[in-house]
């Protein structure tokens, strides 16, 4: 079962990068409002050049 | 946000190769579900491959699960990965021509699929049937996927990144990962590979592979897009997106772990299969997380899930998550399973995960996604409903009769009397018991297909009345400011978007240098207790093992004897490690729709072999194994025996420089012996030279070396 010598530690090593992307993520403040990125996706951009404005207009 | 003193930018979504993906899921969507119609009519009336090699159950099942998982499902996930991702980074993808690369690249693998399958040419691992070019070609277009996102990712206009775009993420790396490390293959042809892992060690990596391609294609993605397109559907938030962030890390640490549960009572080691047993359970906390985050987003619209199809689509979808993650946790505790494993109730389990959560979830999306991208209005919201009853009733029709014929075939298989015995010897007893059910899953399955033509119907109708000018919108967003320090210039910026892309194609690349440098130490069986009894294939057997793999063979037996009391009986002593180290690709299947081969080996005459390959009923009545007729009047192709056996030698199997240089005379002077011994029943010495004769030199190898 040498594999295992193989897989354990590629498990880890994805593991360890999933990790150290959380960490950046977290400094970089990704996860400090948890609240408002849901909202956020549900505004409707506007098309500027159309005729027809068919969505509401975004807020920010 | 929106002051006066703050640049604002101008961009354009590109939408048509949203469209162009959207498309390619109706039709690849129909194409797998009918295949799966008409395997699932062989399984109730063996004829219904009309005597032809290329329709038959072992060939077409992986033209089956590859086409509804990576060409339906996929094309699902691109389609909703691109117009959900622009929508949330406000920008446009990175590259138009790198999009139309990915699209007509993974078209282009889906047809070739779709030739070779059929053809016989696989490599025999279950949703992994692909030979090496058409692998190649998936870990290319697969890279230009990543370039493609990463690059848009970095030229995004909004910071945050939205719980959707996490699982994306990790859907990319993921699959990267798997997908080469369980493809490492030697070519002995242009069509024609060997895996480099042998037996169990192949086994513990296909099922890592397997399992992590429902996890990391068939279930992270679509959480992404559930993520993104069930609050746009309702127009609400999403019920907590704490729970969502908390779910995405949680969920994504354990998945790669649970693998092992495909390998309960195996000769895998023992503490392997409790790990994959443990992760499995554990599983099941996120993955309601997810589901229930879900379907409370839906929470006090129920009004409206009872009048728009879309609502109902992704209720029942999330629903039928719901149900599939309790149902995987369950069917991985070893006691379960020892009941669950080989029977149609796995087969139920998968539909109700393929098609409950990845069809379902699919058709809300298009349904969301098509008025939208044509600038319209969907054709018929009744036709939509008729649709979501149609396949929901098939759905409930399939999945309830293969839980039934699985429970009941699993306990017959089971089943001792006060003496000790059997209670049905006969294997074929326990199939023409759960044949009526056969015909309910066919009607079932015939609905689902019917459904989705409905929705192609649906579909087009509402193409056609959309208005025949169609423009690009053109939005405005805040210039990103948040990239650019007082301490950098947008010189920096750029770099910053191409390290990243860098960092992507960095990592697969030291990925697959780790895996080189890695490989050819693991090639060894140092730590499987060697039985000198086991010796490697003769090039006649090994020429027949490859017309094993080539009929699908392991799509309806298994070839693992589980330590069990009825096993043993049934079939002899339980496998061991030992027994498969020169196996590759190994062949322990996953389904037994005929009785498991392990020890099949000289349990019955040569002679019994050729007749039940030609006409299986004429030895076993009630048998529902197809013809192979076609074996008897095929050639076995000798001359590329030496270079098969050249490879198998470089990747460690112990044969000798003679071995491979007398190849073809040994294989023929055995086929000879084979035909011989059956000349006397009136078999012809003309047949030594047919594929018939290999496959019952293979047959008759079968677990002998071990019984010993």
């Amino acid at each position: 079962m040498d594999i295992l010598f193989f897989t354990i530690p590629i498990a880890l090593f994805l593991a360890l990068i999933f990790l150290g992307v959380f960490v950046f993520s977290v400094f970089k403040g990704q996860f400090e409002d948890l609240d408002t990125p849901a909202y956020r996706i549900l505004l409707e951009e506007k098309n500027i050049k159309g005729k027809n404005n068919d969505s509401e207009q975004s807020g920010n | 946000m929106t002051q006066n003193n703050q640049e604002t930018e101008t961009f354009k979504y590109d939408d048509k190769i949203v469209k162009m993906f959207s498309l390619a899921t109706l039709l690849w969507g129909a194409v797998g579900m009918l295949v799966g119609v008409l395997i699932a009519s062989q399984l109730a009336n063996w004829r219904m491959n009309l005597g032809l090699e290329w329709l038959t159950f072992g060939r077409l099942r992986p033209l089956h699960t590859n086409a509804v998982i990576f060409a339906f499902v996929g094309n699902s996930i691109f389609a909703g990965v691109y117009y959900s991702l622009q929508r949330l980074c406000k920008a446009r993808l990175f590259s138009d021509t790198l999009s139309k690369i990915h699209f007509w690249g993974w078209q282009l693998i889906i047809v070739s699929a779709a030739i070779t399958l059929p053809l016989g040419i696989t490599m025999g691992k279950e949703y992994a049937e692909l030979e090496w070019p058409i692998d190649l070609a998936i870990t290319l277009i697969w890279v230009i996927f990543a370039v493609n996102f990463f690059g848009t990712l970095f030229k995004r206009r909004e910071k945050h990144i939205y719980v959707s775009i996490w699982f994306y993420i990790a859907t990319i790396i993921t699959v990267a990962m798997l997908h080469i490390v369980n493809s490492l293959e030697m070519p002995v042809s242009f069509m024609k590979s060997y895996p480099v892992f042998a037996g169990v060690q192949d086994a513990l990596i296909q099922w890592w592979y397997g399992h992590n391609a429902v996890a990391f294609f068939l279930t992270t993605p679509v959480l992404g897009l559930m993520y993104y397109f069930v609050p746009k559907a309702i127009n609400r938030p999403v019920y907590s997106y704490r729970l969502s962030i908390v779910h995405f890390w949680s969920l994504i640490f354990i998945y790669i772990w649970a693998g092992p549960h495909h390998l309960l009572y195996t000769s895998l080691p023992e503490w392997a299969q409790t790990l994959g047993m443990v992760f499995s359970v554990m599983l099941w906390a996120p993955s309601w997380g997810g589901m229930i985050n879900g379907l409370l987003t839906l929470r006090g619209a129920w009004d409206r899930v009872r009048r728009e199809p879309i609502l109902k689509f992704f209720a029942t979808s999330l629903t039928f998550y719901g149900m599939s993650t309790f149902e995987g946790p369950l069917l991985s505790i070893k006691s379960v399973n020892a009941l669950g494993h080989y029977t149609d109730w796995i087969i139920g389990h998968v539909h109700g995960g393929g098609i409950g959560w990845n069809y379902f979830l699919a058709a809300g999306m298009l349904y969301y996604m098509i008025p939208k991208l044509w600038n319209t209005k969907i054709y018929s919201v009744k036709l939509g409903n008729i649709q979501f009853w149609t396949g929901t009733i098939g759905l409930g029709m399939y999945y309830v009769s293969m839980l039934v014929a699985g429970i009941t075939q699993g306990l017959m298989w089971k089943a001792i009397d006060d003496k000790g015995d059997l209670v049905y010897p006969d294997f074929v007893e326990t199939v023409t018991r759960i044949i009526p059910l056969y015909y309910v899953r066919l009607v079932g399955g015939l609905l689902v297909f019917a459904s989705i033509i409905i929705m192609i119907y649906n579909v087009w109708k509402t193409i056609a009345n959309a208005p025949k000018e169609q423009e690009e919108k053109t939005f405005e967003a805040p210039a990103p400011t948040w990239k650019t320090s007082p301490t950098t210039d947008s010189g920096h910026r750029k770099l910053e978007g191409m390290t990243a892309v860098f960092t992507v194609l960095a990592f697969i690349a030291v990925f697959i240098g780790t895996a080189i440098e890695f490989v050819p130490a693991l090639m060894s069986n140092k730590f499987i207790e060697i039985n000198p009894n086991i010796k490697p294939y003769t090039a006649l057997e090994l020429a027949g093992r490859d017309i094993y793999i080539r009929e699908g063979c392991y799509t309806c037996h298994s070839q693992m004897i589980r330590p069990m009391a009825n096993e043993l009986q049934r079939y002899g002593k339980p496998s061991e490690a030992t027994e498969f180290i020169y196996d590759r690709p190994f062949q322990w299947g996953s389904r037994r729709i005929g009785p498991d081969l392990a020890r099949e080996g000289g349990k019955r005459p040569d002679f019994w072999h050729y007749r039940h390959m030609i006409d299986p009923r004429a030895m076993t009545p009630g048998s529902i194994m197809p013809e192979y007729s076609w074996l008897e009047r095929k050639k076995t192709d000798f001359k590329i025996l030496p270079k098969k056996l050249k490879v198998m030698a470089a990747l460690g199997v112990p044969y000798t420089e003679d071995d491979i240089k007398y190849a073809v005379p040994m294989a023929k002077a055995q086929a000879e012996r084979i035909a011989k011994g059956m000349e006397s029943e009136g078999v012809s010495m003309k047949k030594a030279d047919k594929q018939l004769i290999a496959l019952i030199a293979y047959l008759q190898r079968l677990g002998k070396d071990g019984s010993q």
